[in-house]
């Protein structure tokens, strides 16, 4: 005997015809449309936010806020928060989240700081040593992540403090001065270095670029490539989206999560090279509100605090978003007490569009 | 016939319990094995140290007569066994094709892909293009569609794809159809006996009685951790193989079958 006489599935079983797991592209509406084209491009809100923020400014403030130098002007002030909500957008890709950004690098350019002047370190040396200790930095970050399963936001808060805190013993609070820098070891200044476009001859006008500037527009150039055409890239965004399901499909998450927090950690050490670039000297006290600027940068550039979602192009909008508005706002004259108003309500708007987008049915 | 997988007195105990005392296990080539059984009798259990999830204590583990000791899932999928999860496996944010080769992506040749790391994303959507396409499964519009646009009973086809792309010597089904509409069933049954007539034997873990009965050509009844018959489907009901599953019923022994 066979089958039994409650064959209750022999009417499906005859029609297999039916299309069942077929994919059609039904005509939507065009907020349906809207929702998919931000599901697939998460960056074009930011994007569209940035435009037309220079747009209003621009029409608002006119030849003041729209020419060459304002807006080079606002890339070298987000230069440092865009290095660091680049590294940032790494480990929030993978649902993760790092306080510990800002000490890392202040902390490297202190040990870079310190090496050359304290203990007579050549400085191409030191600068090696500051990386190096950033990338460690990152990696027992990483270590404690994804070895002793503690949450992410735990560890970093955990870190900072500790970062911190060696920070000032280490450097006894001791600032380096400009001069000395420049004098002894400019290569400490590097990213400071200006280039001026279409100057006038008084050298007046124009666009002002640094290498710093520079730097972070390559860094997010490469980490978008790397994110979006390598293994590498791919794994993140599947551990951040199901580490279980990642697992089971064959990525090594622990070694993901791991690269990152210390892939992470060298960029904020870049980052502190850059900070002794824009400030002129090694301060052991500045720097400190890197974190919650990067992760306000990430969180308005569109990347999902959940994690595996996002393009890191829209931390670079997210914080060119926030150099608009302040020197927007403050080239309009009103207090820059507005700025944090806008921002705030930035930062909720911009998670209200990420639940929303994560709701889409294709 | 030689087995392709054999396990022999495989035990694995968690504290007091012992999901698996004893157990043996035998999947010939080309065959659909049903493994059913109560819950709690170790179903889940064996399987695991067959797909390299969970280390046996005790025992031995067969592969093609080689012996052989997986310490993950990734190895035993190098050597050719592929698992189909309940939970799937799948990263929702991610395409298709992403998905398909998560964790064994193609790179480009040359300078491009040895150097600068570039995936191959042509080859790979073209791969998983014919592979859907080859099991008859859709017709689709767009490979880099998210798999959480997907509705069930399509995820469970790609993934369903996925094993039977990359699954040389063994696939494994866990509940395929546990989650699916009776139509949905339908196609992944299709698409199961499909991969059967390519030669590759499969695995089903299914408390679906009547699909059990469908594709299987012997049944493995599970039963306080270890084997207790293998059966016929053609000679048993199905009500033969719930009690012998629930203890109601003893089995005769039939020494063709096991």
């Amino acid at each position: 005997m066979t089958s039994q006489s409650d064959d209750f599935e022999s009417v499906v079983k005859v029609k297999r015809e039916e299309a069942i797991a077929e994919f059609h592209d039904d005509h939507k509406g065009f907020v349906k449309k809207l929702q998919h084209a931000l599901h697939v491009t998460p960056s074009l809100v930011p994007l569209i936010v940035l435009v037309l923020s220079i747009g209003v400014f621009g029409a608002l403030l006119g030849e003041k806020f729209f020419s060459a130098s304002s807006m080079t002007l606002v890339l070298q002030q987000v230069q440092l928060v865009g290095i660091v909500a680049a590294a940032q957008s790494l480990i929030i890709l993978t649902a993760g989240i790092d306080l510990s950004v800002g000490a890392i690098m202040v902390m490297s350019s202190v040990v870079m700081g310190q090496f050359t002047f304290r203990y007579g370190i050549p400085v191409e040396v030191s600068v090696a040593c500051g990386l190096i200790v950033g990338t460690a930095l990152g990696a027992v970050n990483g270590w404690l992540v994804a070895k002793m399963k503690l949450p992410p936001f735990i560890v970093t808060l955990g870190t900072w403090q500790i970062i911190l805190a060696a920070n000032f013993l280490y450097s006894a609070n001791e600032t380096i001065r400009s001069q000395d820098i420049r004098d002894n070891a400019p290569l400490l200044q590097v990213f400071g270095t200006t280039f001026k476009i279409g100057a006038d001859e008084a050298g007046q006008g124009g666009a002002t670029l640094t290498v710093g500037v520079i730097f972070m527009l390559v860094l997010v150039a490469v980490l978008a490539y790397v994110l979006r055409q390598t293994a590498f890239g791919r794994h993140i965004y599947a551990v951040g989206d199901d580490p279980e399901a990642a697992k089971l499909s064959g990525v090594n998450v622990d070694r993901v999560l791991i690269a990152v927090y210390a892939l992470t950690g060298l960029i904020c050490a870049f980052a502190g090279w850059a900070l002794i670039g824009r400030i002129g000297s090694v301060s052991p006290t500045s720097g400190q509100e890197a974190n919650i600027q990067s992760i306000t940068a990430v969180v308005i550039g569109g990347i999902s605090l959940f994690g595996g979602r996002g393009s890191i192009m829209g931390a670079l909008f997210g914080a060119m978003i926030v150099g608009v508005f302040t020197l927007g706002l403050r080239l309009a004259g009103a207090d820059a007490q507005w700025t944090y108003l806008f921002i705030g309500a930035l930062i909720i708007a911009a998670v209200a569009v990420d639940q929303w987008i994560r709701k889409v049915s294709a | 016939m030689e087995p392709i997988l054999k396990g022999r007195n495989l035990v694995k105990r968690y504290g007091k319990v012992t999901a698996l005392d004893h157990c043996d296990f035998d999947l010939y080539p080309g065959e659909i094995l049903a493994v059913i059984g109560d819950n709690g009798a170790g179903k889940s259990s064996l399987i695991k140290a067959v797909s390299g999830a969970v280390i046996p204590d005790e025992g031995e583990i067969y592969l093609d007569g080689k012996q052989i000791a997986f310490k993950s899932p990734i190895e035993a999928r190098d050597a050719g066994i592929e698992t189909v999860y309940q939970t799937l496996a799948m990263s929702p944010a991610l395409s298709i094709a992403d998905n398909m080769f998560m964790g064994r992506e193609l790179r480009k040749p040359g300078f491009r892909g040895k150097w600068l790391r570039q995936l191959d994303r042509a080859a790979m959507e073209k791969f998983a293009r014919d592979k859907l396409t080859e099991l008859g499964l859709m017709t689709i519009q767009n490979i880099n569609q998210a798999v959480e646009t997907l509705s069930g009973g399509q995820r469970q086809g790609v993934a369903v794809a996925r094993a039977a792309a990359f699954g040389s010597k063994v696939i494994i089904l866990d509940e395929p159809t546990a989650a699916l509409g009776v139509k949905e069933s339908r196609k992944v049954l299709e698409l199961i006996q499909d991969v059967r007539s390519r030669g590759v034997p499969i695995i089903l873990i299914s408390h679906n009685m009547p699909h059990v009965f469908e594709v299987a050509d012997r049944i493995h009844v599970h039963r306080l951790g270890k084997r207790l018959c293998v059966i016929d489907p053609k000679k048993h009901s199905m009500s033969d193989a719930v009690g012998y599953m629930t203890g109601a019923k003893v089995p005769e022994p039939d020494p063709e079958m096991a």
